[in-house]
């Protein structure tokens, strides 16, 4: 009997319309557990680099995470991967909710699309039955939309539906795979599911998940419930009250939006407006979101509320949303909460990311503005300010006129338009990924999580270890003190002498190999959560969750059957780092694209960055060029990357060259 | 004739729909906690306790198992609560003909919440416990009523088995399978 997993993936071949039941080889779980790590020994084994995100060849690979469906709080996230419109690079997104266990239920691990379907179809999986069922009377249709249609014209209200709107359909580099009350929104994923000519994949499942070691499993999760509480009525002191707790940034139960709003960026993330927020406008907020916010959710099995039901010009609910997609839209168009929350409705039915989209549309009309792009590109444009935001997502989720540029996102678009239209791309990590921040001086820190981070989108990088020095000592002694989460107790003596100012601040504190440690924690924890289906809320992502890195390797292995303690799980997820890594760096990633926006910080430290990355890479057992060396290849197992890196003339070499 | 009346501890779930966050841990810990081995398996099909949810409308009802019943009810109403359409099988905990609810899935055989009695008992019902949302709250109140018969999960088992099949069929397969045991 296989424990945690089903043993079993759907493979699915929509140019034929083929499906299979595939049992997967249990020593592929011992090596990566689940989620994003077997999805990424998939693609580096079956996807070469030669396949490009709209080529038939390429993999839609929708993974459950190895826990997904057990009792434990928040086990239930679905890793999305694929080769990515945005960076050509292998990606993944992650989305909660209730379609993993689902799919768990219905026998499944993950389901592997592959080949583009000659019509719109979508997919049902209901336990062992499985089909492919014509979707061409759902085209055009909204995401909630056509999944509400799809339940009903299947006769199950319960069934978990995961689909893309327009905006997927029709390519958008930054199209959204959304499920109701969560989505799969980053790097475009949305848009190769639209190239398959997927619409959305429904499923509903009634079989079991069993657990290795059932007493042991529960008194873990047991103990999470009952930490879980006692957080809930003692927040963490000397934090912005979104950081207080546990769970995403709760910004549908907190009306407070003094620090998101005075500190992240407006419009094309130009303006911090540092006396934004007063008490007219907290009142005025607040009342929209009492009047439009109807429940707080959650998603499977977890008591944390981080989503909310949204009516819009309905008693009820039109959409669900979360976290700083709240202000996301507001910002881009300098307004206020009421626009934010109506235009995102729009968005989420049309299926686009939250972040990149309102970006994309503020980048559009400071080009407007700046003269380089015209009237003439946008006939028909209103002359409102909200009726322009609004008019442009209708345009870019069709690809009409210049939306049909705009849909690539602003640096595909920036050189398309060119008459130096690339200045105004100005937000992007690692060329594409959107970040509304500017700040004063350089934070080392995430400076290295800005270079080297693969799973883009920063909040889904950083982690258990503060993003500032608290204002006094005394407040930073008192959290250390309960601080069991840190891999040793030099993390706790890092952040006791952080200081806000004078010798021991950044760009120079913490020190680099200080740094170098921290990073890493914090990314591993993230790589752990992608590979057991944990939600980050209750572990990589806020302070001291209920789950860490020395009560997680006893919970995956009393769930899975494993035998993993703390030093194996820290080399396996060593290894899925690796993996994720190799394939890109097969695709071509190098030390020259692991850049933060050139403008984040005002003050920057060329020779400092440099040391920075120098011996964050030596730190992981990379190369100068930030490639795997054999040494550290040889080590996780992975052997046949070094042999695949050999064979194309990619270096392994300690010192590697300087191309 | 009346029948003698009784004082009995009657156990109850109080339900408020309004707290419910629509996570499903109810379900998740109910089929896990009746699972064999305890705690070895989770599967919402065989809950005891179930959230009709329609997230559109904003209905978010945990409903626990009631008895079984071999017949559906005769007519069906629809109530509308503060706009909301429900229809009266969403408040109903009967396991009967009209829906999968409460049904075994392998079996078809009935499901009835027992209020996870134990041995040494719980002091509360699992999904009360596993609900931090306070959807869910467990009291005990004295009442006086007639004295009613208890069914044995046993018994409504058989007795779903032989609406389905008929007591004949019932007795020979049960004959037959403990002859071979």
């Amino acid at each position: 009997m296989r424990y945690a997993e089903t043993g079993f993936n759907l493979e699915v071949d929509l140019t034929r319309g083929n499906i299979e039941r595939v049992a997967t080889d249990r020593r592929l779980t011992e090596l990566h557990l689940g989620g994003l790590g077997t999805n990424a020994r998939i693609f580096w084994d079956r996807v070469p680099p030669e396949v490009g995100p709209f080529s038939p060849e390429n993999l839609l690979i929708f993974g459950t995470g190895l826990l997904v469906g057990t009792p434990a709080p928040s086990c239930n996230r679905t890793v999305v991967s694929s080769i990515s419109p945005q960076t050509g690079l292998f990606g993944y997104s992650m989305m909660g909710a209730f379609w993993g266990p689902e799919l768990k239920h219905a026998g499944y691990d993950k389901v592997i699309i592959r080949g583009r379907s000659p019509k719109l179809v979508y997919l049902w999986i209901h336990d062992d039955h499985v089909e492919i069922r014509d979707a061409s009377h759902y085209r055009g249709l909204g995401t909630l939309e056509s999944a509400e249609l799809i339940r009903q014209e299947l006769g199950e209200p319960n069934a978990a539906v995961a689909s893309i709107g327009l905006a997927g359909e029709n390519r958008v580099y930054f199209a959204s795979i959304e499920q109701g009350r969560s989505s799969a929104s980053r790097l475009g994923l949305g848009a190769v599911m639209g190239d398959k000519n997927l619409k959305a994949i429904a499923v509903r499942g009634s079989k079991d998940i069993n657990i290795a070691r059932p007493e042991e499993f529960i008194k873990a999760s047991k103990e999470a419930l009952s930490y879980i509480e006692l957080r809930e009525k003692n927040p963490i002191k000397g934090v912005m009250p979104i950081l207080a707790g546990l769970g995403s940034p709760q910004e549908m139960a907190v009306h407070d939006e003094k620090w998101h709003t005075e500190n992240f960026v407006w419009g094309n993330a130009r303006v911090r407006r540092k006396d934004f927020w007063t008490e007219e406008i907290q009142k005025d907020w607040t009342s929209t979101m009492e009047r439009m916010r109807k429940r707080l959710l959650s998603c499977h099995n977890c008591p944390m509320k981080c989503g909310a039901a949204i009516a819009v010009d309905t008693r009820f609910c039109s959409y669900m949303m979360k976290c700083f997609s709240k202000l996301t839209y507001t910002m881009a168009a300098f307004s206020d909460l009421n626009f934010g929350l109506r235009i995102a409705q729009k968005a989420t039915e049309h299926g686009v990311d939250a972040f990149s989209a309102p970006q994309t549309m503020a980048f559009a009309i400071e080009l407007l503005e700046a003269g380089i792009l015209t009237a003439q590109d946008m006939p028909g444009l209103p002359p409102d300010n909200e009726g322009r935001f609004f008019w442009l997502l209708d345009r870019i989720v069709r690809r009409e006129g210049i939306g049909d540029v705009l849909a690539n996102g602003t640096y595909w678009a920036a050189k398309q338009i060119g008459k130096g239209a690339e200045e105004y791309a100005h937000n992007n990590i690692k060329k594409t990924e959107q970040l509304p921040l500017k700040l004063g001086m350089l934070n080392p820190i995430y400076f290295l999580m800005y270079c080297t981070g693969e799973k883009a989108n920063i909040t889904q990088i950083e982690g258990n270890f503060p993003q500032m020095p608290f204002s006094t000592k005394e407040e930073q002694e008192a959290f250390v003190k309960d601080w069991v989460h840190v891999p040793d107790e030099r993390f706790k003596q890092w952040f006791l002498e952080w200081e806000l100012r004078g010798e021991k601040s950044i760009p120079n504190y913490p020190p680099i190999d200080a740094t170098c440690e921290i990073v890493n924690w914090q990314e591993m924890l993230h790589y752990i959560d992608d590979s057991t289906g944990m939600c980050a809320g209750l572990s990589s992502f806020p302070y001291k969750p209920p789950f860490h890195l020395h009560n997680l390797p006893s919970l995956i292995s009393a769930g899975a059957g494993l035998d993993l303690d703390e030093p194996g799980l820290v080399h396996l997820t060593r290894r899925n780092r690796n993996l994720v890594r190799a394939n890109n760096i097969r695709r071509g990633l190098r030390r020259e694209d692991e850049k933060p926006p050139e403008d984040h910080w005002k003050k920057r430290f060329p020779e400092l960055e440099a040391r920075l990355l120098d011996e964050y890479y030596k730190f992981k057992g990379w190369n100068r060029q930030g490639i795997p060396t054999r040494k550290t290849l040889y080590e996780l197992g992975l052997d046949y990357v070094a042999e695949d890196f050999a064979a194309r003339g990619i270096s392994t070499e300690e010192e590697g060259s300087a191309q | 004739m009346t029948k003698a009346k009784k004082k009995r501890i009657v156990k109850a779930i109080v339900i408020d729909a309004d707290k419910c966050n629509g996570c499903r841990g109810c379900e998740v810990i109910c089929s896990a906690f009746h699972s064999a081995p305890q705690y070895g398996s989770t599967n919402p099909a065989r809950s005891r306790i179930r959230i009709v949810r329609d997230p559109l409308a904003d209905i978010y009802l945990p409903v626990y198992a009631g008895e079984y019943t071999a017949a559906e009810c005769t007519g069906r109403s629809e109530y509308t609560i503060d706009g909301k359409k429900y229809e009266a099988c969403a408040f109903c905990r009967a396991s009967c003909p009209s829906r999968d609810a409460f049904k075994e899935p392998d079996s078809d055989l009935p499901l009835k919440c027992d209020m996870c009695s134990s041995d040494p008992s719980l002091k509360e019902p699992m999904c009360v416990q596993w609900c931090l949302a306070g959807a869910l709250t467990y009291v005990e109140r004295e009442e006086e009523g007639e004295e009613a018969e208890t069914v044995e999960e046993l018994d409504a088992g058989l007795a779903a088995l032989a609406d389905k099949y008929g007591w004949q069929k019932v007795v020979d397969a049960v004959g037959r399978i403990s002859k071979k045991g």
